[in-house]
């Protein structure tokens, strides 16, 4: 980007003020904080329920909206997020985990065995993993660009076998995967029913497993591990040459994230009840991926923002019909053209952004090769 | 009691048909300063990337503590026992001078993904205790105050310190400097040779790479001099001034001699 001084010096302003409110807000007693944080969660709980007049979707059902699809894009965005946004790691083959997530809870419950959803769930988000860890294993050696294609291979990989297995329904997929189990409070009149007729169920769920990743995903960012992906981000050899075992943690970073797109393929697995490929194409990889650059790489408020905006865009725009698309991708190049860091980016993010663009370097930064680096002759 | 702690084994480096070392055989004893000096392209940051292991070697042998290096893997080499700066300062820039320290730090640590997810007491001792030491290193290092602002934004001088500080949290036996004193001026450039010498003082061996002449024949035990890749000379700073090659290939004349 070749913005004139006057823009940057703006956008810094901005970071700057954005930044002294972090921290007039870190200032306010725990109590406050805590209290603001809980009604904040509480309203969100409340959203299907009582939402702000302008926040609709115009010809389809608002709950179904939430949970078919921001709780889902949210959940990919956080886990996609730890690999491109703390690690740098650019995957462009997201979808692949989030499929395999799906397909494991559809093959356990429905399949070929017919476990409850709640079994098959921790075993998807292993199976996930595991993908995670195989793709890293040969792949983490290479670097940005290269990354990135064999990532964009996985990704198409899964979804192709899929088709072509019939093991796993082929094309016609698998179907009759059964809803979480319903919650009946002996004694009370009220209970939750996972069904087809009502979706609020799914999107309290949905919100409450992001809010548990996010716990668990602040934990570690906050860690020695976060550390470490930052600076690989930052400097991959220098946080080598400083003792950082690079490749073990990046290969963490993508056995973390597949884990979370694991989650998020068996909740929607079970929430739609059918599956085929055409469910897990390139497209969803890239939608991901817009969701946490455009939200602000690195940061998980950002992410998960930008999941909303991805996900809800598109239907609050619905009265445009086939033209939705089109004015959202417009909305969005412009979002980019004016606010490369994101709309809530991590200021390290935004700050490296602005780093690299003066260099002309790549958007997801890329140092140079060693021996160009560390050359003096 | 001259202990060798680090020996370069007749070490050849080659790139395409390019020799940046010609059968150099170094070491540095442990305890000492030790200098290694050079014109421009003499090869002397390779001798870092050698030790490193940013470069294997093509032909010769790398010896830490008795035994060989060659081949392993940077951030074990790191682990143990030898640290370095950079000649272009390569700091993590947006990650703030405390943090920077803790991936030094850390380099020793235990605990990883697990521990973290479940906040175990072993993980939150190991990163108070990795805040502490970092703490103690920047403030040892005179830029404590600058703790939680963006690597970055440091003033040049502080940037420079930073590094080393970040090298001597990996808790290094040597820690190799390259260039510290680029860019300092005469009072900036006394003080890091004294504190170089408390470095050395506080159980570290150094191995520092530098051009200027003031620095390096007061602060040096022993001095070694690389020429075009190979190894020239090897002596106390008064043999070195005096070295007639040392004098032909870098020092120049002493009338030109600033």
């Amino acid at each position: 980007m070749n913005a004139p001084d006057s823009i940057l010096r703006v956008r810094q302003q901005v970071n700057d003020r954005r930044r002294a409110m972090g921290a007039r807000w870190q200032r306010l007693p725990r109590r406050v904080r805590v209290s603001v944080m809980a009604l904040l969660v509480g309203y969100l709980y409340l959203l299907p329920i009582a939402p702000l007049p302008f926040v609709k979707t115009p010809e389809v059902g608002f709950s179904g909206v939430l949970a078919d699809q921001v709780v889902i894009y949210v959940l990919a965005a956080l886990g996609l997020n730890v690999v491109v946004g703390m690690a740098g790691l650019l995957d462009l083959g997201y979808v692949g985990f989030y499929a395999v997530g799906a397909y494991t809870t559809a093959v356990l419950s429905s399949g070929h065995a017919s476990w409850p959803w709640l079994a098959t769930l921790p075993v998807a988000i292993v199976a996930s993993m595991v993908a995670g860890v195989m793709l890293g294993t040969p792949t983490l050696r290479l670097r940005g660009d290269y990354l990135a294609i064999v990532t964009l291979g996985f990704g198409e990989i899964i979804r192709i076998s899929a088709n072509n297995s019939n093991y796993l329904g082929g094309p016609r997929g698998i179907t009759s995967i059964p809803h979480p189990p319903s919650i009946h409070i002996p004694g009370v009149d009220w209970h939750l029913d996972f069904g087809v007729l009502d979706a609020k169920p799914y999107y309290w769920l949905g919100l409450t497993i992001i809010i548990i990743v996010v716990f668990l995903l602040r934990r570690i960012e906050h860690s020695r591990v976060g550390r470490a992906w930052t600076a690989i981000r930052e400097d991959e050899d220098a946080a080598e040459l400083m003792g950082v075992p690079t490749f073990k943690f990046k290969l963490w970073a993508f056995a973390i994230g597949a884990a979370i797109g694991g989650l998020a393929g068996s909740l929607y697995a079970s929430k739609i009840g059918f599956i085929n490929p055409d469910n897990f194409p390139l497209l969803l990889s890239i939608l991901f991926l817009s969701a946490v650059v455009l939200g602000g790489s690195g940061n998980m408020a950002g992410a998960i923002l930008g999941a909303v905006v991805i996900s809800y865009g598109p239907e609050r725009i619905r009265n445009f019909s086939d033209r939705r698309y089109f004015v959202f991708g417009v909305v969005l190049v412009l979002v980019m053209v004016f606010r490369p860091q994101g709309l809530l980016p991590s200021r390290r993010r935004a700050a490296e952004l602005k780093h690299a663009s003066s260099e002309g370097t790549g958007l997801l930064g890329e140092s140079a090769p060693v021996d160009a680096e560390f050359a003096d002759g | 009691m001259a202990e060798r702690l680090l020996e370069l084994d007749a070490v050849t480096m080659q790139f395409g048909g390019i020799t940046a070392l010609d059968n150099v055989t170094v070491h540095v004893d442990t305890g000492e300063i030790m200098g290694l000096i050079g014109p421009n392209g003499a090869g002397k940051t390779t001798v870092f990337n050698v030790v490193t292991g940013v470069y294997r070697p093509t032909l010769g042998d790398v010896r830490f503590d008795g035994r060989s290096i060659v081949g392993e893997k940077r951030y074990r080499i790191t682990r143990r026992g030898i640290a370095r700066t950079f000649q272009n300062i390569r700091l993590f820039p947006e990650m703030t001078a405390l943090e920077n320290v803790m991936v030094g730090v850390d380099a020793h640590a235990r605990t990883s993904v697990p521990g973290a997810l479940a906040r175990l007491p072993g993980t939150r001792a190991e990163e108070q205790a990795a805040h502490d030491t970092a703490m103690q290193l920047l403030e040892f290092m005179g830029i404590a105050g600058q703790a939680h602002n963006a690597a970055r934004n440091l003033p040049y001088g502080f940037q420079r310190r930073l590094e080393i500080a970040r090298a001597m949290a990996t808790q290094p036996k040597i820690l190799l400097l390259d260039e510290p004193a680029a860019g300092f001026n005469p009072a900036e450039k006394r003080e890091l040779g004294d504190l170089i010498r408390t470095i050395r003082d506080r159980g570290f061996t150094v191995l520092l790479i530098e051009h200027d002449m003031s620095v390096v024949m007061s602060v040096c035990d022993r001095i070694n001099v690389l020429d075009f890749g190979k190894h020239i000379a090897d002596g106390k700073p008064a043999e070195i001034r005096n070295d007639p090659k040392v004098i032909q290939a870098y020092l120049g004349v002493p009338t030109d001699a600033a």
